[in-house]
């Protein structure tokens, strides 16, 4: 049983990825109705900000010691970061938390390179087939990990929790357990509920503010808004922004718990979209609610008792399940009557 | 079954005419060695063969990859249980393949569009996961499936006596390694270009491209299209699995990173690269992207600076500094922009290049100078069903 609670929590927060990467595609495609392959690059490229984030603010200044000498006889380098010389204590406390910190970088990069691929790219395909949607995005996705690649290798780039975050919860002892029956890491709560604030806080701002309102107008029918003399195509691109930002935030936090290397986006792009798809194509809940569910099944598949049952089984559950739902209610979870339903 | 238009016998002529003269006219391009050549025949095989489905239906498959891992299986197994003999290896690979491509087709056909796409990605996907790990047995997961000398071999051994050394795939005693096995893999090339082309001008060819164009109106009409697409992804399947068959033919090691998705992804490069619809230009994207493959990005920095000598020294260096990004390593970078502009500005891919330029110069004569080219401007658009 504690083994089940254990996995249930390990799924959660893999799921809280999916469910951010998934809320961004399918507020692309309910807004734009483009089926974007080059979101999971999007992910790729937040873990990024938060690489080059950190690069940044542990350049370091190297002066040769007058005094000291170093075990090789040659005058001790002494290195200081210049975040520390500048800002002191607050500088280091800058480097400990420079993952968090990163998210200020995360959100006016991301917010540039999302409108600015819709401006340049994506507005030319909303007449054209999703097939060509598809292959144009899958093609720039190649590009920005090529990029990425070239800029900072094809190693992965591990990146630290911040000290007071590492280590584990003793959750088991919270709700009255015995102790060390659930440990869990605390990153992985913190990522959690990261995850959870940035949905919630993506649906408030659809549903209680004017923007929102419009945008949501504007997905039911678009024609009848933009009649109305709203410049919707504006706004969809600014949500354009702003699903790239979420699928920024949520590479930025998870890169403490996967060091980020160039092939990211794709890894989680195939997974991102059957998310999607097993949700209801179009639907921010569904898409949310099969994030966590997927990454709940996963790591539930993963235990031995069930991989012993059925082997080879946690390898292929999430396909599996996409096979499944396609088939029996092509709609997905919460997919609305109608919308792309064949 | 030999009567085939004259327009389309002459460009099967002409197109065997290239196919097997490509050592020679690849020799200045640094392209002409058997290894290179054996891939550009079955690649261009495989490309032949997803236009069936892709550019004639216009379903979108993302699991081809699963049939060509499968073929390449099928044929290693031959190898390892009966005999070395290639011929025999091919029916292997196009049994197992059809039969996998049967099963999966059933299922997956049951959906259209993107959903069609994703099922068909999921399962090949699948594949390639179990592949990994749990059937190992079969595949021999990362170590990848290879000849050993213990294997049974049961016809070979009621020939000849068991050798000291691995052997190597022969017919009638030709070792199908270096140029015999690209002129092997070119006949069965011709072969599949062959049946694509009667395939395209068949009745059964009209009736896919009627699915492409409206399948609901294709379907008001009295046909029941499920049968002929299953037929489409079936035989698509088989090309895709004969190409892998022929891969283990050249090199009998067969690994389950062929069956990865990324490998269906560079697949369908491949068809939109040259031109989709098309028979001839699926294997020009073919060959375009293998040979990037293999030397634009055996390119290096001295390389660039032979080629831009006659540069001032300043500007060369820039020069070199930039483009040696877009070459070696970064030969993704120079593909992946490639792909974007051309789904940007030539849909049809490089044959519509060839047929737009064609036309210019060409402007009195008759337009469909374009030899086999199906105009997708001039078919009626299909409703776009989007979720708006």
């Amino acid at each position: 049983m504690d083994a089940f609670f254990l996995q249930v929590l390990n799924g959660l927060d893999k799921g809280g990825a999916y469910a951010l990467i998934a809320l961004g595609l399918t507020l692309v495609f309910g807004t734009l109705g483009v089926v974007n392959f080059a979101h999971g690059a999007l992910f790729m490229i937040g873990a990024f900000c938060a690489v080059t984030f950190r690069k940044l603010i542990t350049l370091e200044q190297v002066v040769l010691s007058k005094t000291e000498l170093s075990p090789w006889g040659t005058p001790l380098e002494i290195r200081t970061p210049y975040a520390q010389q500048w800002f002191g204590d607050f500088g280091n406390v800058l480097i400990d938390y420079s993952v968090p910190f990163s998210l200020l970088l995360a959100i006016p990069v991301m917010l540039l390179i999302g409108i600015s691929m819709e401006r340049g790219l994506i507005k030319h395909f909303y007449k054209r087939p999703h097939a060509e949607q598809i292959l144009v995005t899958f093609g720039l996705a190649i590009v920005l990990q090529e990029i990425v690649k070239t800029f900072f290798g094809a190693n992965p780039n591990p990146q630290p929790i911040p000290q007071a975050l590492q280590g584990a919860a003793d959750l088991g002892v919270m709700v009255g357990l015995a102790q060390h029956t659930i440990t869990y890491p605390i990153w992985r709560l913190v990522y959690l509920l990261f995850s959870l604030s940035v949905i919630a806080s993506v649906f408030a701002f659809l549903r209680f503010t004017t923007f929102g309102m419009v945008v949501r107008a504007g997905m039911a029918d678009r024609e009848t808004v933009s009649m109305l003399g709203i410049n919707i195509d504006k706004r969809f691109t600014i949500m354009f922004g702003i699903a790239a930002v979420v699928a920024g935030l949520a590479g930025v936090m998870y890169t403490p718990i996967l060091p980020p290397d160039y092939t990211l986006g794709m890894d989680f792009l195939v997974l991102s979209f059957i998310v999607v798809v097993v949700g209801g194509m179009g639907s921010l809940p569904g898409a949310v609610l099969a994030g966590f569910t997927l990454g709940v099944v996963q790591s539930l598949a993963s235990m031995t008792a069930v991989k012993d049952i059925l082997p080879g089984i946690d390898q292929i559950i999430i396909y599996l399940v996409a096979v499944i739902i396609l088939l029996v209610r092509p709609r997905g979870l919460l997919g609305k009557r109608g919308v792309m339903e064949n | 079954m030999f009567n085939i238009p004259k327009k389309d016998a002459i460009t099967f002529v002409l197109f065997a005419i290239v196919v097997l003269t490509m050592p020679i006219w690849l020799a200045p391009l640094g392209a002409s060695y058997p290894g290179l050549l054996q891939k550009f025949a079955i690649y261009a095989l495989l490309a032949v063969g997803y236009n069936i489905l892709f550019g004639l239906t216009g379903y979108l498959s993302f699991g081809h990859a699963a049939f060509l891992g499968v073929g390449s299986y099928a044929a290693v197994w031959s190898f390892k249980l009966l005999s070395m003999n290639p011929v025999l290896a091919l029916v292997f690979a196009i049994f197992f393949s059809g039969l996998f491509a049967l099963a999966i087709g059933f299922i997956s056909l049951r959906r259209s569009g993107i959903y069609f796409s994703i099922l068909t990605l999921a399962f090949a996907q699948m594949s390639y996961k179990l592949a990994y790990s749990v059937l190992s047995p079969i595949t021999h997961g990362e170590n990848g499936l290879q000849l050993t000398l213990q294997d049974p071999r049961a016809i070979d051994m009621m020939f000849i006596e068991r050798g000291s050394s691995l052997p190597t795939s022969s017919l009638f005693g030709i070792p199908m390694n270096g140029y015999a096995g690209f002129y092997f893999c070119a006949v069965i090339l011709l072969i599949g270009f062959f049946i694509a082309q009667k395939i395209t001008s068949s009745p059964f060819g009209m009736m896919l491209k009627g699915i492409k164009s409206n399948e609901d109106r294709m379907n008001y009409t009295g046909f029941n299209t499920k049968p002929y697409m299953l037929t489409a992804f079936v035989i698509s399947g088989i090309y895709a699995g004969v190409a892998g068959g022929l891969l283990s033919i050249t090199d009998p090691l067969a690994g389950a990173e062929r069956m990865q998705w990324t490998a269906s992804g560079e697949l369908v490069l491949m068809t939109i690269l040259g031109g989709v619809g098309t028979l001839v230009g699926p294997v020009i994207g073919a060959w375009i992207i293998k040979y990037f493959e293999n030397i634009f990005s055996a390119f290096n920095e001295s390389v660039l600076h032979n080629f831009f000598a006659f540069l001032p020294d300043n500007f060369e260096s820039i020069v070199v500094l930039i483009s040696s990004k877009f070459v070696g390593e970064g030969w993704h970078l120079t593909l992946g922009l490639m792909f974007v502009l051309v789904v940007v500005f030539l849909p049809g891919g490089i044959m519509e290049g060839v047929r737009r330029i064609s036309a210019r110069f060409s402007n009195r004569k008759d337009p469909s100078k374009g030899e086999e080219v199906i105009d997708p401007e001039n078919l009626p658009k299909p409703d776009l069903k989007k979720g708006e």
